[in-house]
This record gives C-alpha cells, sequence and structure tokens, in this order.
C-alpha cells in the first residue's frame, strides 16, 4: 500500500514538475560556460587544456564555471542555448565540431558573448580562437630528428581532417629542415570524432610504428595520445605529446610536448569577458605570442639537451621573423 | 477380504485440495492404496490425476487435507523427502541422463543417499567412491528378484529401447528402496508386446510387496492390470472400485460423467473413388541414419482412395514423422542438405514430388489437403493466439475471409462461431487463447478448421492423442463421416484400437518400411503388434 | 490482474525512474531537484518539446524496426547500420539530383532511403531465412560494414570540401523539410508525422491483413504456420525488409529535417535505443510511440543535468534507460513471483 502510495506521489511529481521551468542558478555572479569536445575534460591533452584555463580564470576572478560534455552531435545546440537562456556571460565552445552550433546560437542570443577554438564563426559577438599548429609541429618535427637514430620518425593523427593534417605537415617540414633524408611514417586513428578518444587504436598504430623503425612518435589525438605514451614506454622509445604539456605523463619517454596553448586563449577570453573588455573576430596564436610552443620541464630537460634546444630556439626566431616559412595545410603549400 | 485389506494402508490421501491461481485442480480428493496392490488412477485430462500424484510426491504442497504413509501422516517440503520416505515416480518422459549408461544413470539418483549404508560418512558425498562392483551385485540381486531382466549394464541409456529405458527407471527407484512406486502413463510409448512385459513385472513387484500407483487413460489395461481403480472428474473422486466388480462401460460412464459409446459402429464398406494419394517408390535417405537417429522411409509404395480410411500403424519413431514431412513439405527436401527424397508422389490428381520438382507446402494445402498434425501444440495450433485467428490459419488468403489482403473480421467471426458450435468446441468464445483450452477442445478446433475447408484428402497424425474419452468419441465419428462423404483419409496413430476401429486397410510401417498389410478385419492387435516390434514382413 | 498486467511497464517506468533518482541521492543530489531539472528540460517550453520530440522521431523508427521483427520471431539488431544507410541513401540522392522539385524530391529521398534499409536488412533476413544463420550475429557485424560503407562514402565519393567534419555535402533545397513552427528553432520537423503515420501503417498491417496474420503466424508458431502452408522464410524476409525500411526513414528524419546532409555518427546510438523503446513498448505501434517519447525526453532532459547539478551528469539518461529496461523485463520475475506465492513457495 504504502508502495502505492509513493508511486503516486512520483507520478503527480513527475507530472507537475513537467510544467515547471527549472528554478534559474541563483547567483548574480559573472557565469562562464565550457562545452567540451568528445573525449572529455581528462583526455590530459586538448580540452584538459580549455578546462585547466578556464579552471585559472574562475579562481583568480571567482567566476561561476560550468563545464558539460556533449552526448551527441544535436546536443551541441540544446547546450548552448540553454546555457544563454540561463543567463551566461561567456560561451565557450572547444572543437570544430561545434561550429555550426555556435553560429546559430550566437545568431540566436546577440547579447551574448560566444568563443570557439579551432573554428571560424564570423559574427560579432563570437571570437574564434585559431592556432597556428604547423608552428609549433615544425619545431617538434625538428626535435625528433635531432634525436632520431633510426632516421625514421612517426606521426599519428587522431580524426583524419584538415586540422590534423596541418600539424602532419609542419611536423614532417620540421624533421626535413634537419634531416632531408629523414622518413616520416604517418597514420591516423579513425574519420569519426570517436577517435579522439581510442587509445588502444593509437597504441596499435604506435607499436607498428615503433616496430617499424621509428624512434619517435608524434601524435596529435587528443585522449587517444595515452596509447602512444603506452607503447613508447613499452618499446623503450620517445613519443611527443600534444595540445597539453604531456611529459609528466610517462617521465624519461616523452621527448617533449606540442603545446597548443588553449588554456591560455580561453584564460584570456575569461578575463576579457569579466573586464568588459570581449572582443569578437578571430584571435590566432603563434610562436610570436606563445599561443604555441614545445615544452621544457624537469621530466624531458635530460633528454632535450642544451644543443638541441639551442637549435630549436634559432628556429623559433627564424620562424617569428618570417626568414622560414613553415608549410600551411589550410593554405595549400 | 484378504490380508491387505486389514493391513495398514501403504498411501492414504485425506481430504487434499490444492488450487492454482484460483482454480482448484484437486478438491477432497480421497485415496487408499492398500499395500502390494496395483491401484490405477484414471480420469480425462485436466481430471487431477497428476496433480494428486504431484502431491504425493512432494512437487507441491497441498492446501488442504492430509498425506498417511503406512499409517504416519508426512508433510513433505521436497521431492526429496518423499523419496526418502520410500516413495518413487516414474515419469510420463523418462529422466534418464542419455550419453551415461544404465549403471551409471542408477546410481546417479543414489549416491546421495549411500551413507545410509555405513560408509564413513566424514569424505563429502560426491567425492565418494563409486562401488561399481559392489552396486552390480545389488542390482543383479534386485533384477532377479523382480524379473527385470535383459538391463545391459554399460550400454548407454539413449541406444536402447524405450522399454528397456524404462526398466532401468524402476530398477533405480527399487534400488533406492522405494516401496510405493507413481507410474505417469507408462505404456504410451510402449509397443503391445512390451506393454504385456511392463504388466507382467508389475504384477510381480506387487507380488513381492510393493504398492504401485499408475496413472493412466486406457481402460482396458486398466482391467487388465489393476487390483483398485480410482476414478476423477474435474478435480474431484468420482468413483473408486474393486477392478473385478467394474467394466469398462462403468468406468467410461464414471470419467465422462455421461453413458459413452466405446464400440465404433463398423461402418459401412467403403465406397471407393479415385486415388488421392498416391506414392510410387518413395525413399527418404538421410546422411547419417545414426548419428541423427532419423528413420528413412524405404521404398513406400501405396494409395489412399477417395472413401476408404488407410491406417498407418507403427511404434512412434518408424518413419511416420518423415512420411507426414514427406507428404506435405516435399520442397523442403529439394532445397536443404537433407536431399535424398525419391520416387514420385501423386496427391490429388496432381505430382507433387517426382525428380524434377517439388510443390510447395501452400500448393499442396490448395490442392484439398486437410491435417491433424502430429503435436498439436506446435504444429497445429498458435497457442497465444485466440481461437478465432487459429480458425483463420491455413485459409486466411481464401475468401471470403481475405478481401483484398485485409483480413474481414465479421466473415471470420461468422464462420468461426458456426465452426465451433458445430464441432462442439467448448467454450464456445472466440476470443480466448487457444492455449486455455483443453487438450480434446484443441483438437476439435484444429478439425473444425480443416473439415469445414471440405477437404478431399485427410491426414490424420494421433488424432485423439491426449484427449479425453468424451472426444475420442466425436473425433473417430467426425472422421468416418468425412469418409462417408468421399474424402479419403490417412490414419496414422500408435493406438492400435484407434487404427482397428477406423481403418479400411491398415499398413504397418517399421523402420521406415511398410512390412505388413491388411484388409479390415484382418488384423488383430496381436499381429499387428508382431510387426510393430519388427518380427519380420508380409 | 488484467488491469496491472496492462499498466506494468508504466509502472516499470516509474519504478526504474524512481531508483535512478535514489541513486542521484547517493551522489549528494537531492532527487527531487534531479526530477525537475529532467522533467524542465524535456517538457519546459516549447523548444524544450520540440527538442524531446526530435529525439522521439528516429526512436520512433526504430523502435518499429525493432518491434516488427519481433513479431516474426526475429530480433533486430541491426537498426543502426540500417538507418545508417537509409541516411546515406537520401543524403546521396539529394546530392546526386540538387535541382528536383519540392513535393517529388523529398518524395524520392525518402523512398531511397527506405530502400536502401530494407536491402540492407533483406541481407541477415535472407540469410536467416535460407541459410539458417542467426540474425542477432549477422544483424550486429552488418552494422559494422555499414558503417565502413558510410566512412567511405562520405570521405571519398561525398565529401563537404568546405568542413572539417566528417560529412557530406548539403542536399539540394527542394529536399529540405518544414521545422514545425508551433515548437519555435527546434528543429523537430515534419518527419515525427511521418514517423507517426507509418506506426499507423505497421500497427494496420500487422493486425489486419493476411501478410501480417502470416507473419505473426510465423513468429509465434513456426510449426503451425509451415503446416498451414505459410513459407516462414519468406516472412521473416518480409518482416526484415519492413524494418529495415523503417530504420531507412530515420535518414528522413536526419537529413532531410535537420542537418541537411550525412554526418557520420549523427546517431547517438539510436538503433540500439530501438530496442529498448520496442521492449518497452510491448512491440505495439502505440507503445513505441509512447516509449520513443520516454526515452526522447530522457535524452533531451538529461542534457540539462550538466548544467543544473553538481555532481550528476547525462550519464545518468543511461542509467535510467538501463533502470526502466531491467524493470521492464522484470516482466517474467512478476509472473514468477505470482506462482512461487500460489504454490505455496516450493518451486
Amino acid at each position: 500500500m504504502n508502495f502505492n502510495k509513493n508511486v503516486g506521489l512520483l507520478l503527480g511529481g513527475l507530472l507537475w514538475s513537467a510544467v515547471q521551468l527549472s528554478a534559474p542558478l541563483a547567483h548574480a555572479e559573472f557565469k562562464v560556460a565550457l562545452v567540451l569536445d568528445k573525449g572529455g575534460r581528462d583526455d590530459k591533452s586538448f580540452n584538459s587544456a580549455a578546462y585547466n584555463g578556464a579552471t585559472q580564470a574562475k579562481d583568480e576572478f571567482k567566476l561561476l564555471l560550468k563545464y558539460v560534455e556533449a552526448g551527441d552531435d544535436n546536443a551541441y545546440e540544446a547546450l548552448l542555448r540553454s546555457f544563454a537562456q540561463k543567463n551566461f556571460d561567456l560561451i565557450i565552445s572547444i572543437g570544430v565540431a561545434q561550429a555550426e552550433a555556435v553560429k546559430k546560437a550566437a545568431e540566436k542570443f546577440p547579447q551574448k558573448h560566444f568563443a570557439i577554438v579551432d573554428a571560424t564563426v564570423d559574427l560579432p559577438n563570437v571570437r574564434s580562437l585559431l592556432f597556428e599548429e604547423h608552428e609549433g609541429s615544425y619545431l617538434v618535427g625538428a626535435a625528433a630528428a635531432l634525436v632520431s637514430k633510426s632516421n625514421i620518425i612517426g606521426y599519428i593523427g587522431g580524426m583524419d581532417i584538415p586540422l590534423i593534417r596541418r600539424f602532419e605537415m609542419g611536423y614532417a617540414a620540421g624533421a626535413k629542415k634537419i634531416n632531408p633524408k629523414i622518413k616520416v611514417i604517418s597514420n591516423f586513428i579513425g574519420v569519426t570524432s570517436d577517435s579522439w578518444n581510442n587509445p588502444a587504436k593509437a597504441k596499435e598504430l604506435a607499436l607498428t610504428q615503433f616496430n617499424g623503425g621509428a624512434d619517435v612518435v608524434f601524435a596529435a589525438a587528443g585522449a587517444s595520445n595515452a596509447g602512444l605514451m603506452d607503447a613508447a614506454e613499452e618499446t623503450r622509445k620517445y613519443a611527443i605529446g600534444v595540445d597539453s604539456n604531456q611529459n609528466w605523463i610517462k617521465p624519461g619517454r616523452v621527448l617533449t610536448s606540442m603545446l597548443k596553448r588553449v588554456d591560455t586563449a580561453v584564460y584570456a577570453a575569461c578575463k576579457d569577458a569579466f573586464n568588459n573588455k570581449f572582443t569578437g573576430g578571430v584571435v590566432r596564436f603563434g610562436l610570436q605570442n606563445k599561443g604555441v610552443d614545445y615544452a621544457v620541464d624537469q621530466h624531458n630537460e635530460k633528454l632535450l639537451t642544451p644543443e638541441i634546444r639551442k637549435k630549436l630556439d634559432q628556429l623559433k626566431i627564424e620562424i617569428i621573423s618570417r626568414k622560414i616559412k613553415v608549410p600551411d595545410y589550410y593554405t595549400k603549400k | 477380504m484378504t490380508s491387505a485389506d486389514k493391513a495398514v494402508p501403504a498411501v492414504e490421501l485425506r481430504g487434499l485440495s490444492k488450487a492454482f491461481n484460483g482454480f482448484a485442480a484437486n478438491t477432497d480428493v480421497n485415496l487408499l492404496v492398500r499395500p502390494g496392490t496395483i491401484h490405477a488412477i484414471i480420469g480425462e485430462n485436466g481430471a487431477g490425476k497428476s496433480t494428486a500424484m504431484k502431491l504425493l510426491y512432494g512437487i507441491h504442497k497441498p492446501d488442504k487435507g492430509e498425506i498417511r504413509i503406512r499409517g504416519e501422516t508426512k508433510v513433505w517440503k521436497t521431492p526429496a523427502e518423499a523419496i526418502a520416505c520410500g516413495i518413487g515416480m516414474v515419469h510420463q518422459h523418462f529422466m534418464l541422463a542419455g550419453p551415461y549408461s544404465a549403471l551409471e544413470n542408477i546410481l546417479l539418483g543414489v549416491e546421495s543417499s549411500a551413507s545410509a549404508e555405513g560408509r564413513a560418512s566424514f569424505i563429502p558425498k560426491f567425492l565418494r567412491p563409486v562401488g561399481r562392483s559392489r552396486a552390480i551385485r545389488q542390482l543383479d540381486e534386485i533384477s532377479s528378484q523382480y524379473g527385470l531382466k535383459g538391463i545391459p549394464w554399460d550400454t548407454e541409456v539413449e541406444a536402447l529401447p524405450v522399454g528397456v529405458q524404462q526398466r532401468i527407471e524402476i530398477l533405480k527407484l527399487l534400488y533406492q528402496n522405494a516401496s510405493i512406486l507413481i507410474l505417469d502413463e507408462p505404456t504410451a510409448v510402449l509397443t503391445p508386446q512390451e506393454t504385456v512385459e511392463l504388466f507382467m513385472n508389475l504384477k510381480k513387484l506387487a507380488a513381492e510387496g510393493k504398492s504401485i500407483l499408475i496413472i493412466t487413460h486406457k481402460l482396458k489395461e486398466v482391467m487388465n492390470l489393476s487390483d483398485d481403480v480410482t476414478v476423477l472428474r474435474g478435480g474431484r473422486v468420482v468413483g473408486c472400485r474393486r477392478t473385478p466388480e467394474t467394466n469398462i462401460e462403468e468406468l467410461a460412464g464414471l470419467m465422462v460423467g455421461r453413458k459413452v459409446n466405446l464400440q465404433v459402429a463398423a461402418p459401412p464398406a467403403p465406397v471407393l473413388g479415385p486415388a488421392v494419394l498416391a506414392l510410387k517408390n518413395v525413399s527418404l535417405k538421410t546422411r547419417s541414419v545414426h548419428e541423427t537417429g532419423m528413420h528413412r522411409l524405404n521404398d513406400l509404395s501405396f494409395e489412399v482412395r477417395s472413401g476408404e480410411v488407410v491406417g498407418i500403424a507403427g511404434v512412434e519413431g518408424n518413419g511416420q514423422s518423415e512420411l507426414l514431412h514427406v507428404l506435405l513439405h516435399p520442397l523442403e527436401f529439394c532445397k536443404s542438405r537433407d536431399g535424398g527424397l525419391s520416387g514420385e508422389i501423386n496427391c490429388l490428381g496432381s505430382v507433387t514430388h517426382d525428380a524434377r520438382r517439388s510443390l510447395s507446402t501452400k500448393r499442396i494445402r490448395d490442392l484439398g489437403v486437410g491435417i491433424i498434425p502430429e503435436d498439436r501444440h506446435k504444429e497445429g495450433l498458435l497457442l497465444e493466439r485466440s481461437v478465432e485467428d487459429n480458425f483463420l490459419l491455413g485459409q486466411e488468403t481464401r475468401k471470403p475471409f481475405s478481401v483484398s489482403g485485409f483480413i474481414s473480421g465479421g466473415a471470420l467471426r461468422a464462420a468461426a462461431n458456426v465452426a465451433i458450435e458445430k464441432y462442439d468446441v467448448r467454450p464456445r468464445n472466440l476470443t480466448i487463447e487457444a492455449g486455455n483450452l483443453s487438450g480434446g477442445n484443441q483438437q476439435k478446433l484444429i478439425i473444425a478448421r480443416e473439415f469445414e475447408q471440405s477437404p478431399r484428402f485427410i491426414i490424420a497424425a494421433q488424432p485423439t492423442r491426449g484427449v479425453d474419452v468424451g472426444a475420442i468419441e466425436f473425433i473417430h465419428q467426425k472422421i468416418l463421416l468425412a469418409r462417408t462423404a468421399g474424402a479419403g483419409v490417412l490414419l496414422i496413430s500408435s493406438e492400435l484400437d484407434e487404427i482397428l476401429a477406423l481403418s479400411d486397410r491398415i499398413l504397418v510401417m517399421y523402420g521406415g518400411k511398410i512390412v505388413a498389410r491388411f484388409q479390415r478385419g484382418e488384423a488383430t492387435e496381436q499381429a499387428l503388434g508382431l510387426y510393430m516390434g519388427g518380427a519380420g514382413s508380409k | 490482474m488484467k488491469f496491472l498486467e496492462r499498466i506494468q511497464p508504466l509502472i516499470a517506468v516509474i519504478v526504474g525512474l524512481a531508483l535512478g533518482l535514489l541513486i542521484t541521492q547517493f551522489a549528494g543530489e537531492s532527487p527531487w531537484h534531479v526530477l525537475k531539472v529532467l522533467a524542465g528540460s524535456a517538457f519546459g517550453s516549447r523548444y524544450d518539446i520540440g527538442m524531446t520530440l526530435f529525439y522521439a522521431t528516429p526512436l520512433i523508427f526504430t523502435g518499429l524496426a525493432v518491434a516488427i521483427p519481433f513479431h516474426a520471431g526475429l530480433f533486430n539488431i541491426g537498426a543502426e547500420g540500417q538507418l545508417t544507410l537509409g541516411a546515406l541513401a537520401a543524403a546521396a540522392v539529394g546530392i546526386w539530383f540538387p535541382n528536383a522539385p519540392w513535393p517529388l524530391a523529398p518524395l524520392f529521398a525518402g523512398l531511397a532511403a527506405f530502400s536502401a534499409g530494407a536491402l540492407w536488412a533483406a541481407i541477415p533476413g535472407w540469410l536467416r531465412a535460407r541459410r539458417g544463420s542467426h540474425e542477432v550475429i549477422t544483424t550486429i557485424m552488418l552494422n559494422f560494414v555499414a558503417a565502413g560503407v558510410a566512412s567511405y562514402a562520405t570521405l571519398y565519393l561525398l565529401k563537404n570540401p568546405d568542413s572539417q567534419n566528417p560529412e557530406t555535402m548539403a542536399v539540394g533545397a527542394g529536399y529540405l523539410l518544414e521545422h514545425i513552427k508551433f515548437f519555435g528553432d527546434a528543429p523537430v520537423n515534419s518527419a515525427l508525422f511521418l514517423a507517426l503515420i507509418a506506426a499507423a501503417l505497421v500497427g494496420v498491417f500487422l493486425w489486419r491483413t493476411v501478410g501480417g496474420f502470416q507473419l505473426r503466424a510465423v513468429g509465434q508458431g513456426e510449426q503451425a504456420a509451415k503446416t498451414a502452408g505459410i513459407d516462414p522464410g519468406k516472412m521473416r524476409i518480409l518482416a526484415m525488409c519492413l524494418a529495415g525500411g523503417m530504420a531507412g526513414l530515420v535518414g528522413v528524419a536526419e537529413v532531410l529535417g535537420n542537418a541537411t546532409r550525412f554526418k557520420l555518427g549523427f546517431s547517438p546510438d539510436y538503433g540500439f535505443i530501438g530496442i529498448a523503446v520496442a521492449l518497452l513498448g510491448r512491440n505495439k505501434p502505440l507503445g513505441v510511440i509512447a516509449a520513443a517519447v520516454l526515452f526522447g525526453a530522457l535524452h533531451k532532459g538529461t542534457i540539462d543535468l550538466d548544467l543544473e547539478t553538481e555532481n550528476v551528469t547525462r550519464d545518468l539518461s543511461l542509467i535510467l534507460q538501463a533502470l526502466i529496461i531491467v524493470t521492464v523485463s522484470a516482466d517474467g520475475l512478476w509472473s514468477w513471483m505470482r506462482k512461487a506465492k500460489t504454490n505455496g513457495g516450493t518451486l
């Protein structure tokens, strides 16, 4: 009997709340929303970087930060709209898959500020955060060539899209600059967004490349990078991380990481919005403004000898001063 | 007054009642089995025989009433307790493990109670050694004491004839020291010869002091075998007789609740018309007879003519099922890997199978073939569907039921109502599920459906299996009526009484072959039984 | 008794929801709050209801795609692959004939989507009917093949050159379906009506026509149907074809109604959720519609959980779906318990 009563209560509650709008978040704080790509907050790479940047801003400016991971491609727009309706001041979308959703939501809510990483949305209230991935990749390619003894290096891309081809092209060019005869083996994990989260496949590809003679492999594959790290540890060869500083994951086996400072970009967007200085339009991050870089810390300073670092820093200066032109997949060489 | 009357009854049920979901399966059942006698329990399907035995055997718990074994009141929680008390049951479908030897099967059930023989009990039961030679010695002793001879201890059970398997079951109970044996329809799977042998064994067992309960619906067996008989109807005991003091007619009347005419009036001589079925050298080879256990059909040639009933007698599994299959689904043999159907089949003037082609089941049925299938649950009915839908099955594409692809509910209901009235399907309700009908009414529903289509050739396979006495009478009448109307009937049955009563001609099948042919009146049960057992050919 | 049986799926849903919400209590959220968020997000505004119906539309199709074969005694786990190819076919037609005029164009594309799904499903149907291969295995395997075919076609034959995402070019303007204005900007479109019509037609077919009678006869008693002259193999192939066609129509909702193109991985497992939808809907068209709306609401509702709560994420949707399925399939358990009671506890 009691059970039936409870069931009745629940059912009634369900119907009642169906017509209730859920209560809005009550604080009058500055509110930032972060919509992550597949792969999620803990990919130790791309999304992690975005989350870290936002967290830094949150701590510094006492923001209210909400982050979500989308379940399917159709959910992005609904999420963005929900955030906008709930009066979030800045909504940051991570990843190229959200471009269309951001465009629609930003048109619908012109008073709100949006930011998107890796894609261009041409609206006054959207800041497009673009990175010169080819420049950073050029440097880690050079580092790989400087360390390689076998004269074979590898590259593993996540999803086979132009963005990731751009990494590949820069990486190969950097390596060839050091050693014109070096061979670059290249593989991609897949063609769907699941590729960002498939460490098993990444490991398989990495092992194949290592067994094929490569002694340094660079992967630009989000959460899948974990597979490369495992493979490098097993075969006692070298990995190069991406986006975040991944040197700490397998100390001594990660030669360096191609830093794509999504964190800086996200932090800056939060800061500008908080200080009422938010601007729309495209913001580019390259070597010049430290938006991309290679990582040195206590985990890899023994691997990157002072000579190597000197060589890399010299290349960096030449790129910034346009002395070296790094080939860009977007502009077709 | 014999000594058995004065002795404490071996089994006494007092006022036993049991209901399932509000349906009373047993109401106030009283039963008294004298020690050392054979007690038959008879009744139509659903009369509550099995329920009463399951209560006695501890499978169900009674709602009310009392079970007394040798004068002591017992309440079982599980069958194991009943077994420990000396009660044993031989189920209709034997509970033997096929791939094990006879000896292993007997020991399987008993090992657990072996501690009673005083072996060291600190060894866990499943680890105790199987005392093989000692067991064989004991078993030899028991089997010679009760005359259960001819059991090969080391042969795999599934390779043994059914009669022997049954003997193993009984021996197993005796080895467990059972003194009260329950047998559920023990003769259903036996040849007449095997039945005679079983009865001899049972009588011997009773003479040695065992008390035997036998569930059956064959009244002739009751008269031959039992000392006492209890009749159940609708879950109640409606009669209890000393067998010598009663007769078949009285028992049948008690079972059905009205007077029953068991003697099918000898039908007038057949008016023969053209052949409705003709088989010419039909053989069916399967890849490996031994592996599949599937009997071939071996060079069958015979005819069924319009206006006659041709009976096929034989113990089940001698090719009858294959014959049915070949008649109805010849197409499957040319498509499937089990090829190897040869010869020619002609049905109602059309070749349904020859070397060049086979007709589909649909085409064959549309020629005017009606069928009462062997297994009505699987092949005859959709048990979860309504009576109405089951009536439609097989004629859904025909007028008036199909109107340009849609089913005409009105026409269907009208025709189905007429049919269930005419064929006395009870209850008169088109919407209840066929699975909820009694066996007899299910069979009547099938016959209503098939016969209402005025078939010119009828295949009736085991038409009265598991059907109560009243329905048997009805079904037999309908088959003879169809014959008089000019249909040809192929009757396949393992009930010799049925074959003898209905058939104008009788063919005996053994091992996929026709081993004997009789005209009406020529055959006797004994003669048929001999050929069915494989004793030669005629 | 009868009444209880009829509303049993409803009770199962309520019990499943209650259990799921109880779990949120352990996660440190108020179940009441979570329920409010869920309901508000799913039905709070016209837009929200529109999103719920948007998610429900493909689920009606896939629910039917599972329900139809069920009546023929088959378990179709291949709806995911069938809908993938259906959507791809719709997109291909729209790309190859971009100038087709409005009423004809979507009709043509819809036909293509239906046929592609039907043909794809006919393969396991045929294998089961004529070769005896179990459809559960073959349909699962064909899902992978379909995904491969779709990837190839998207990336090498129909690729959208202007996008980083793995998607095809857009279909011609004449193909697009109207969004239903009532629901604001929600992408719910006239494919919803197509789904409802399809459900109605399936109902009529299964319960009112000769073919449907024969199909269900095969599912309920293959031997009996065979004896009655029905070819079970033929019926199985027919059932699979219809099912595949239904799944293929998801392509109409997605490509013509929403995305304007085929996107790799657009389906958040619509094909598999369809199994749950059919199960909960008791394989009846009306039941499937109701269950599809419920699962659509869960899907939409949990989107806002991430926003509105601290500790509960959209994964709760999966937990709720799972619990509801468990409670629905506890059907057997219920009757078993009832039986156990009447048998005095011995079984």
